[in-house]
């Protein structure tokens, strides 16, 4: 899996792309998100429109993620969730932990 | 198991990388079915998700024990089975990750994620050591030839 990282507005922007899943993109999500807030990153947005398969470790990858960027005072969201993703989050009830956009704007302009 | 075809009998060592080889075979047997993309995404995520779990907490990982994945299609059912060669565990013990204080845990989603993919979900453990789980789920009916289908 590959996650290319951009700075909009001073909102890290990841963009993971392929599986997040045991083995494959977990541990590169979590050292990406670590990596981010070592560099200063205070708000991080986490594009998954390019995510094709997340399983139950990387959806725990997502809750790490936001718990600690959390603790260190910063703030995680979420935009672009494919179908798939959307569905694992209502069923765990995640969708009610995540604040998630469909707009990148109306994303990066959210965490001002 | 008594199945009609596809059927397939996989067996991996405990390793992750080996996850994505069991998808590729499941898919391919997944096709034959002719299901929707959604179900049968659901089942195979469903089995990768066994898997991870047999290689995770049932085998801890140790490479020299194995994963065994049983795949066939008996009485409109698609049956799966995955056995490790672990000490098992108590269902009863598993949390629900729904529930608040389990909200923010970041695991113990990978049977719950099981159990909502499928119809049905077992474990059966075996005296000799090892956990069968065994995943199961109805294939769609054929489509009538006219008029709408009745809902239940």
């Amino acid at each position: 899996m590959k996650i290319d990282v951009r700075n909009t507005d001073g909102v890290t922007i990841l963009e993971p792309k392929g599986k997040i899943t045991i083995g494959v993109g977990d541990i590169a999500l979590r050292d990406t998100v670590i990596e981010a807030l070592e560099g200063g990153a205070k708000s991080i947005l986490i594009n998954l429109a390019e995510v094709t398969t997340i399983d139950s470790s990387g959806i725990g990858e997502l809750v790490s993620a936001y718990t600690t960027v959390a603790n260190r005072g910063g703030k995680l969201k979420l935009l672009h969730l494919p179908p798939k993703v959307q569905d694992i989050l209502q069923i765990t009830q995640l969708v009610t932990v995540f604040d998630v956009f469909d707009d990148e704007a109306e994303a990066v302009q959210s965490f001002s | 198991m008594a199945a009609e075809e596809p059927q397939v009998h996989l067996a991996i060592g405990s390793q992750f990388e080996n996850i994505e080889l069991v998808q590729i075979v499941v898919e391919e047997s997944l096709r034959k079915l002719d299901l929707a993309e959604d179900v049968a995404h659901s089942i195979s995520l469903a089995v990768q998700e066994a898997v991870a779990n047999a290689i995770k907490h049932g085998n801890q990982q140790s490479p020299e024990k194995r994963v065994e994945i049983d795949f066939g299609v008996e009485d409109g059912e698609v049956v799966i089975e995955v056995t490790d060669q672990g000490a098992g565990f108590d269902p009863r013990q598993v949390r629900d990750p729904r529930m608040p204080d389990n909200l923010l845990r970041p695991n113990g989603r990978g049977i719950f994620f099981m159990s909502s993919f499928m119809d049905d979900i077992q474990f059966d453990f075996k005296p000799e050591g090892g956990t069968v789980v065994t995943l199961r789920k109805r294939l769609p009916s054929a489509p009538m030839a006219s008029g709408p289908r009745e809902e239940d």
